[in-house]
C-alpha cells in the first residue's frame, strides 16, 4: 500500500523513440484462481494504433488493463510475468502502480466524466500530478486536440455530464492526455456511440498516434480494420484462457492471415 | 392442438388454466390489505398529534393565594410597581428566614425588575392552576366547565391557556407547574446532539472508508461488518449501562472536567453532557457505518477507474470523488441517526442525566437534562398539569426535530447539486 514512490523512468523522459513502447513477456493475468490470459508476448509499437480484437470473453480488455496494472483495482487479480515500459518491467516490486497509470493513461468504453466541470475535468490529473505550468493553456491545448475545444470553450465552468455522449468520451481523451503519457489504453472506446460519434472518436485516434502510442480493445472489426495499424487477435484456449493467435501489421491480419481461426474469425464464421 | 382453440381470443384452453377471476380476487385482497395498514398508520399518527395538541392547550382555572389587584400600590397596578415597592411587598409577605435566604442567594439591591416582578408572582402572588382542561373540553363543554369551576373553586378565573409560550421556552424547570419550562432541557439536548455529531460522524465515516476502500476481504474484516450489522440492532439501554461504565465510571477523570482542572475533583463525577453526547454516538455509531458503508459501495465502479486511470492515488480518489458523490446518501443516514439519538430517553437515565436542574448548561462538563428526560419526567409527576407541560415539550421536541431534519435535507440538496 505504502510502496516507494520511485520514477520508473528517468525524470527527463526520453522521447519515445524505440521500436516499441511496451512490451508484454508471458504475460498471465489471474482472477483468483481462474487464468484469464496467458502467456502473452506481444511488442507494441511506437505512436502506432494497435488493435485487439477476438469473440467475448477472450481476455482482450484483461490484456489491456494489464498494460497500466489497472486489474489491480480488483481485489483478487494478479499477474505473472513481465511488461516491460521503457526496459523497466512495471510488475516490479519496486514500481508505483499510481506512477505507472500518469504514464499510460486509459479510455474507458463508457465514457465515465467527473460530475464536475468541464474545465475541472480536464485539469483535475494533471493538478494531482503536480502539473506546474499554465493550467488554462493545458486545458485549451488538450481540448483542441480532442477536437472539442470549439464546442465547448463557452462553457468549461457548465458541468461535463450535460455533454453529449460522444463529447463525453472526447473530454475523457481530452482528460486522459493531459497529464502528458506516453501511451493510451482505449478500451472499446466507441461502443455506446453512435456511428457519427463512432467516426469522430476514430479521426481523432489517428491524429493522436502522431503523438501518442494508441492500444484499442474493440469488437468492431471494420474499426479494427479502418482505424488500426497493428492487430492482435485474442482466442480461449480450452482453458477459457485468452491466448494470442496472431499478430501483425492490420492489412495483413485482415487480408492475409496466417492462421486458420484469425480467418474463420474475421470472416464471420464464429464469434 | 390447434382444434382446441376455443377460447374468446382463441388459444389452447386445455394448456392453461388462466382463472383470471380467481387471480383477480387474490390481487383486490392484497390491495386492500395494503391499503388498511396504510390507514392505520395514519390512524395512530393522527392520534397521536391529537392527544399532544389537546393537551397543550385548553382551559385553566388560576386561584391567586394574594390577587394581585390588593397589591396595587396608590392605583398603580402590580405589574408597573418599582424595585424598592417589590421588595417592601416581597418583606411584608414571606417569612424573615425566606425572605433573608433570596437576599442571600442575590442581594435584592442587585436583581433587576423583571426579577423581582417574577419573585412577587411567583412567592406572593402565587397563582396556581387548580384545575385543567384540554383542548377539545375547552371547546365544547364550556359551560359545564364554567359551573364547575364556580361551584368547586370559589375565587378562580377560568382562563384559555396555550402551554407552549415564549416563557415555556425561556424558563428553566421549576417545581411549580405555573412556572416550569424547558429551556435546560433544549439547551441540554442541544449539546448532547452536537457532542454525538462531532464524534459518532467522522469515527463513523472515517471506520466506513476502511471497511469499503481498504479492508481486504478476508474473515476478520466479515465478522467485523456483520458485528457492526447487529450492533445497530441492540437495545439502546444496553449502549446506556456501557456508557455508564465507560465514560461515567471509567473516564470519569475526563468525562467530568476534573482532568483539565475544570471541575473540583473532590464532588464532580462523570453525569455529564460529554458522557451523554458519547453515549449516542457509540449509539448510532453502528447506524451511521452501515449507511455510509451502503452510501459509499453506491458510488460507481467507472469513477474510480477515472481517477486511478489518471494516475490518482487511492486517497486522492476517495477524497475528491468517491467520498463528494457519497455524501448525499451518507448525510441522509446522518439525518436519521441524529433523529433517532435526539429522542433517545433510555439511555441517558442509565447513565443519569438529572431530572431536575434549574442552571443552564454551561458546556461539555456540565450536568444536564434532555427534553426526552423531561418528558419523562413530567408524565411521571402525579398533578395532571404537568401532563400539559409534558404535551407542550413533546411538541417543543417534535418542532427542533423537524428544524434539524429540514436544515439537514437543505444541506444535503446543496451537495447533490453541486455533483
Amino acid at each position: 500500500m505504502f510502496a516507494n514512490h520511485q520514477p520508473i523512468v528517468p525524470a527527463t523522459i526520453p522521447a519515445p523513440n524505440g521500436e516499441y513502447a511496451i512490451e508484454a513477456q508471458g504475460l498471465s493475468v489471474f482472477y483468483g484462481g481462474f487464468r484469464a490470459v496467458k502467456d502473452i508476448a506481444l511488442k507494441v509499437r511506437t505512436r502506432k494504433i494497435t488493435a485487439f480484437i477476438g469473440p467475448s470473453g477472450c481476455g482482450k480488455s484483461t490484456l489491456l488493463r494489464a498494460f497500466n496494472r489497472m486489474n489491480e483495482l480488483i481485489p483478487t487479480a494478479h499477474a505473472a510475468g513481465a511488461v516491460l515500459y521503457h526496459g523497466q518491467d512495471i510488475y516490479a516490486p519496486d514500481v508505483d502502480p499510481v506512477e505507472v497509470r500518469r504514464r499510460i493513461g486509459m479510455v474507458f468504453q463508457k465514457a465515465n466524466p467527473f460530475p464536475k466541470t468541464i474545465y475541472e475535468n480536464v485539469a483535475w490529473g494533471a493538478t494531482i500530478n503536480g502539473y506546474r505550468g499554465n493550467m488554462a493553456e493545458l486545458v485549451e491545448q488538450s481540448l483542441r486536440q480532442t477536437a472539442l475545444w470549439d464546442e465547448v470553450k463557452d462553457k468549461l465552468q457548465q458541468s461535463a455530464l450535460a455533454l453529449s455522449g460522444g463529447q463525453q468520451q472526447r473530454l475523457c481523451i481530452a482528460r486522459a492526455i493531459a497529464v502528458k503519457p506516453d501511451i493510451i489504453l482505449m478500451d472499446e472506446p466507441a461502443s455506446a456511440l453512435d456511428p457519427i460519434a463512432t467516426l469522430k472518436i476514430e479521426e481523432l485516434m489517428r491524429e493522436l498516434a502522431q503523438n501518442y502510442t494508441i492500444i484499442i480493445v474493440t469488437h468492431n472489426m471494420q474499426q479494427a480494420a479502418r482505424a488500426s495499424d497493428f492487430t492482435a487477435f485474442l482466442l480461449m484456449d480450452s482453458d477459457r484462457a485468452g491466448t494470442l493467435i496472431e499478430y501483425g501489421p492490420t492489412r495483413q491480419i485482415f487480408t492475409r492471415p496466417t492462421d486458420q481461426r484469425t480467418e474463420d474469425y474475421i470472416t464471420g464464421r464464429f464469434g | 392442438m390447434s382444434a382446441e382453440t376455443n377460447g374468446p381470443l382463441g388459444g389452447a384452453e386445455q394448456t392453461f388454466d388462466a382463472g383470471l377471476p380467481q387471480r383477480k380476487r387474490v390481487a383486490v385482497a392484497w390491495h386492500t390489505l395494503f391499503l388498511a395498514s396504510t390507514i392505520i398508520g395514519v390512524i395512530a399518527l393522527t392520534a397521536l398529534l391529537y392527544t399532544v395538541i389537546n393537551q397543550s392547550f385548553g382551559l385553566v382555572a388560576v386561584q391567586n393565594r394574594i390577587e394581585p389587584a390588593s397589591l396595587a400600590v396608590d392605583g398603580v397596578p402590580l405589574a408597573q410597581l418599582t424595585q424598592e415597592q417589590y421588595v417592601a411587598i416581597l418583606q411584608a409577605n414571606l417569612s424573615p428566614g425566606v425572605f433573608r435566604r433570596y437576599d442571600s442567594e442575590q442581594p435584592f439591591t442587585e436583581r433587576s425588575r423583571e426579577n423581582l416582578y417574577a419573585l412577587v408572582l411567583e412567592r406572593v402572588v402565587q397563582p396556581r392552576y387548580v384545575k385543567t382542561w384540554p383542548l377539545i373540553a375547552a371547546f365544547f363543554d364550556r359551560a359545564a366547565i364554567e359551573t364547575e369551576v364556580a361551584r368547586d373553586f370559589p375565587g378562580a378565573k377560568l382562563v384559555f391557556r396555550s402551554w407552549v409560550t415564549p416563557d415555556f421556552l425561556r424558563s428553566p424547570q421549576a417545581s411549580a407547574p405555573e412556572l416550569a419550562g424547558v429551556r435546560t432541557a433544549i439547551l441540554g439536548s442541544l449539546w448532547t446532539i452536537l457532542i454525538t455529531i462531532l464524534t459518532a460522524l467522522p469515527i463513523g465515516v472515517g471506520a466506513a472508508i476502511y471497511l469499503e476502500e481498504y479492508a481486504r476481504a478476508s474473515w476478520a474484516t466479515r465478522l467485523i461488518r456483520t458485528n457492526i450489522t447487529n450492533l445497530a440492532g441492540v437495545p439502546s439501554i444496553i449502549y446506556g449501562m456501557l456508557g455508564l461504565a465507560i465514560f461515567v465510571r471509567g473516564a470519569e477523570a475526563l468525562t467530568s472536567g476534573a482532568a483539565f482542572g475544570l471541575a473540583d475533583p473532590t464532588t464532580a463525577n462523570g453525569r455529564t453532557i460529554l458522557s451523554a453526547g458519547l453515549t449516542l454516538a457509540l449509539l448510532i455509531l453502528p447506524l451511521l457505518i452501515i449507511n455510509a458503508q451502503e452510501a459509499i459501495r453506491a458510488v460507481p465502479r467507472s469513477l474510480r477507474q477515472a481517477s486511478y486511470g489518471l494516475g490518482a492515488t487511492q486517497w486522492q480518489t476517495i477524497w475528491r470523488h468517491v467520498l463528494p458523490s457519497a455524501l448525499p446518501g451518507i448525510l441522509t443516514g446522518t439525518i436519521l441517526a441524529i433523529s433517532r439519538a435526539i429522542g433517545e430517553t433510555a439511555p441517558l437515565v442509565v447513565i443519569g442525566a438529572s431530572t431536575f436542574i434549574v442552571v443552564d448548561p454551561n458546556g461539555p462538563f456540565a450536568k444536564f437534562t434532555t427534553l426526552p428526560i423531561q418528558i419523562y419526567q413530567w408524565t411521571s409527576r402525579p398533578q395532571p398539569q404537568f401532563r400539559n407541560l409534558a404535551a407542550a415539550a413533546i411538541l417543543v421536541l417534535l418542532a427542533l426535530l423537524l428544524t434539524m431534519n429540514t436544515s439537514a435535507v437543505l444541506l444535503r440538496n446543496r451537495y447533490s447539486r453541486r455533483a
